[in-house]
């Protein structure tokens, strides 16, 4: 009973920073509809500032004043990244925001890197709160129930705010209708900024509260990014009282799950998410979202045809070119032309999901990744040849992806995105904990093609043959009927349905066949490699192909492949350097704010302005 | 007091208004009719700034306000209500006033909420209910009176007797007129030609973007090849 207790508490106080910065990205949807990616970044980013101060302040004045002034810090630098990188992109589809805000976030953590140095900083104790208290005879830290009796003061102000106070009214005013609130003479504009202030500052204090607890490492932000999403989503998207009841929920499930079910807690509350959002689509105590309903309509969605003959000709010309490449190049440029192909190939799969399907999958690295561990298992527990192998791998891939699919399709939207990646997350987590079958963290390694695919011509010829057949599979895919269904399902569900396609189905065969062309990709890559770890199932691998159909265009078909072939071309490039991550989320954040169509799309302008493309309105 | 100058205003591609114009004097009661599609709403929308037209101008109080961001334009004593009744139903009728709030205004009225609920005394009875609960006729009383917690000048009423019951109507009316004699001038958009006749002192006729017609409601109900024309249905 006391341990019980004693579990119950330490679980209540985990919720504490969890519940500071899941209530901080809660605030900043409700209000802003954008889906905040970087508020881990600032989660990080209050540990640290917060871990300065304290080594300035002293005593117990000090320490708390050290955490209110981190928050206060964090909040400013939110109200920077929101005039400078959110204020030219909240009229922008979803998609950019989010590509924005990841830009931040790789930012964030060179800046941090900049600043503070790579180690990590063991976090203060509180003065006066350094003991245990035994309750029932078990030791609990006092910190634990000095942040137990916080939190409820840190919600309740926040309540009192949001209901009582004008600025509250004009939040939720907001949340609803901007345009009205602005047509009332409020300007909206200092209203966001003041929301992403507070919900920044949020964040910023939920890092600092925690720092005796956890301290300050450069992986925080990736590392609360997935709970806050969960806790957030749970709750349902800018209520408080459900990111309160999550963020304990979550805390208090993690603190069993480590005593008693210690290989799953990672997974643990994943599977709580998606059992709560099957029975409850938009979490605990949200409402539903309906698209375009903040005003976030976009362009109308071009027509895309088929190559014309030059578009072929310049494409057969560089295939030839390609397949010329092993008499001239030497065996670092087929190995990197190779890690590119297979990179289009992912590419290409999500941007058919995404561009075609209008399915916003934040977590395609499940199926690169699921078909990659596929056929490194099948190799390494059956000694399956790597033609079978590179067979099975699609087809897991893609079954994966027709389980995870035939889940997320239920929901739509900001949800639909969410519960993606919290299935990638849970495949992360089943492979990173299951040490004893998948190699955990270690990986698998010693997974070489078959003998006659050896060499290093030979294996590129092989991928360019999967991966260029691939990607012409997805073209060709996007012009048949089936193509035609999947486009009509994104632009208008209810007329696509009306004239007799089950939209649902059509959808689910879409991210099935997506799936698995990733699976491809992901059986390349570990011949490839000869190894395979978990980092290629992670957040940032997803995030990888998003940003790649994003910046190569999600509305032209050659968005994935000249994306994929810029980032990864790049990222060979760019990764000489130390503070790569800055250059890159700052070309990434330049890029969503000047050439919003991406490389592809915003190169068809330009062609289109010289005359060399015809323009759709007069084709 | 209001003057709309060959304003061209765009749906994406779609050339909604052209080259309309008309104005809106001190104190009067302004009609615009026209058919469902004409520009009516458009025409209210590129006054308040919420569609921005291309080319022309708005005057407002012998200020231009084309371009000027919407909230701007509001703090300048316009005062929009819309179409659709957008309140914001998440919200108690108190504290959807308390969004309309504005400070007081010089050669305005200033607004309270026992003022309003003088007006509209349905609203008196419900000031502690959310926007969901209330009724149709009830809502658009209640985007009316949040309006006015901005103490405007100068109001824009977008279609005011649509989709409300008839009794409603006639109280829409009464308030019309009475924001009349308390000083407002009103801008109004109607498909209902009784309900304008009823309360307008000035005609506006719309017809694909352009002003047809303009004229005393007299001189309308003196002409009837006018009303024929453009506004039998």
């Amino acid at each position: 009973m006391g341990l019980f207790i004693a579990q119950i508490l330490t679980g209540l106080a985990n919720a504490s920073a969890l519940f500071m910065v899941a209530s901080g990205l809660s605030l900043i949807f409700g209000v802003t509809r954008i889906v905040n990616f970087a508020h881990g970044s600032f989660y990080m980013l209050g540990a640290y500032v917060g871990y300065s101060f304290m080594q300035i302040l002293p005593g117990a004045f000090g320490f708390w004043a050290s955490i209110l002034l981190a928050g206060l810090v964090v909040g400013i630098i939110g109200i920077i990244v929101e005039i400078l990188v959110l204020r030219p992109v909240y009229k922008a589809p979803e998609l950019f925001q989010l590509v924005a805000t990841f830009g931040v976030i790789l930012v964030i953590q060179d800046l941090t890197l900049l600043v503070w140095g790579a180690d990590d900083f063991l976090g203060p104790r509180a003065p006066g709160l350094k003991g245990i208290i035994r309750i029932m005879g078990e030791p609990v830290p006092k910190y634990d129930l000095a942040l137990i009796a916080l939190t409820p003061f840190v919600a309740f102000a926040l309540w009192w705010l949001i209901t009582k106070t004008r600025t509250g009214i004009l939040v939720r005013a907001a949340t609803q209708d901007r345009e009205m609130v602005g047509a009332l003479g409020v300007n909206q504009a200092w209203l966001f900024t003041g929301v992403f202030f507070l919900g920044c500052a949020l964040a910023g204090l939920g890092g600092a509260v925690q720092l005796p607890k956890g301290g300050a490492d450069l992986l925080m932000d990736f590392n609360i990014l997935s709970a806050i999403f969960v806790v957030v989503v749970i709750g349902g998207m800018g209520s408080l009282p459900g990111a309160y009841v999550a963020a304990v929920l979550i805390s208090v499930l993690n603190v069993f799950g480590v005593n008693y079910l210690p290989q799953s807690t990672l997974a643990l509350m994943f599977v709580v998410m998606v059992v709560v959002l099957i029975f409850r689509p938009f979490g605990l105590f949200g409402r539903e979202e309906v698209a375009g309903e903040h005003g976030q309509v976009g362009e109308p969605e071009r027509p895309i045809k088929p190559a014309g003959q030059s578009a072929r000709m310049i494409v057969m010309f560089g295939l030839f070119l390609m397949a010329l490449l092993p008499i001239v190049g030497d065996s670092f440029i087929l190995v990197l032309i190779t890690d590119i192909a297979i990179f289009c190939l992912f590419a290409a799969s999500l941007h058919f999901l995404l561009g075609l399907g209008g399915l916003v999958s934040f977590g395609h690295a499940a199926y690169f990744g699921g078909g990659a561990y596929a056929a490194a298992l099948l190799v390494t527990y059956a000694g399956t040849p790597m033609e079978l192998a590179l067979i099975l791998a699609p087809l897991a891939a893609g079954l994966t992806a027709i389980i995870f699919g035939w889940v997320c399709l239920r929901l739509t939207g900001v949800y639909f995105a969410m519960l993606t990646l919290a299935f990638a997350q849970l495949l992360w987590s089943l492979v990173f904990q299951w040490g004893d079958f998948t190699g955990g963290d270690d990986g698998l390694v010693d997974i070489w093609p078959s003998d006659w695919a050896s060499g290093t011509t030979t294996f590129y010829y092989l991928s360019m043959v999967l991966c260029v057949g691939g990607i012409i599979l997805l073209r060709h895919t996007a012009h048949s009927p089936f193509g035609y269904a999947l486009r009509a399902a994104r632009d208008s569900q209810r007329q696509a349905e009306s004239t007799g396609i089950h939209t649902k189905h059509v959808q689910l065969v879409a991210f099935g066949f997506a799936g698995a062309m990733a699976g491809i990709a992901g059986g390349l890559f570990v011949f490839s490699k000869g190894s395979i770890f978990p980092n290629e199932l992670e957040i940032a691998r997803s995030f990888d192909a998003l940003i790649v159909v994003f910046l190569g265009g999600v509305k032209t078909l050659a968005g994935g492949v000249v994306g994929g072939a810029a980032l990864e071309g790049a990222k060979d490039y760019i990764t000489r350097f130390e503070y790569w991550r800055l250059l890159l989320g700052l070309l990434i954040i330049f890029v969503v704010i000047v050439a919003p169509d991406g490389i592809a799309g915003t190169l068809r302008k330009w062609a289109e302005k010289i005359g060399f493309m015809k323009r759709e309105d007069q084709a | 007091m209001l003057e709309i100058k060959g304003i061209n205003s765009f749906y994406g591609k779609a050339h909604v208004l052209r080259d309309l114009s008309f104005d809106v004097e001190r104190g009067q009661v302004v009609a615009l009719l026209g058919r469902n599609g004409a520009g009516k709403t458009t025409t209210m929308k590129s006054v308040m700034q919420l569609v921005v037209p291309e080319s022309g101008s708005v005057t407002f109080q012998g200020v231009e306000i084309t371009r000027m961001a919407p909230h701007k334009v509001a703090k300048m004593g316009l005062g929009y209500v819309p179409e659709e009744r957008r309140i914001f139903t998440d919200l108690t009728v108190m504290e959807n006033l308390e969004v309309g709030r504005q400070p007081a205004r010089a050669q305005a009225v200033t607004w309270n909420e026992d003022m309003l609920f003088d007006m509209f005394p349905n609203l008196a009875e419900r000031r502690t209910n959310r926007g969901k609960e209330l009724s149709g006729g009830e809502q658009q009383m209640l985007t009316i009176a949040r309006t006015l917690m901005g103490n405007p000048s100068l109001i824009l009423l977008d279609e005011p007797s649509e989709g409300i019951a008839p009794v409603i109507v006639e109280e829409m009316a009464r308030v019309i007129l009475k924001l009349k004699t308390e000083g407002l001038t009103v801008l109004l958009s109607e498909q209902n030609l009784h309900f304008a006749q009823a309360v307008a002192d000035r005609v506006v006729i719309v017809e694909s973007g352009s002003a047809k017609y303009q004229g005393t409601m007299a001189e309308l109900n003196a002409n009837p090849e006018i009303r024929d024309t453009y506004l039998s249905v």
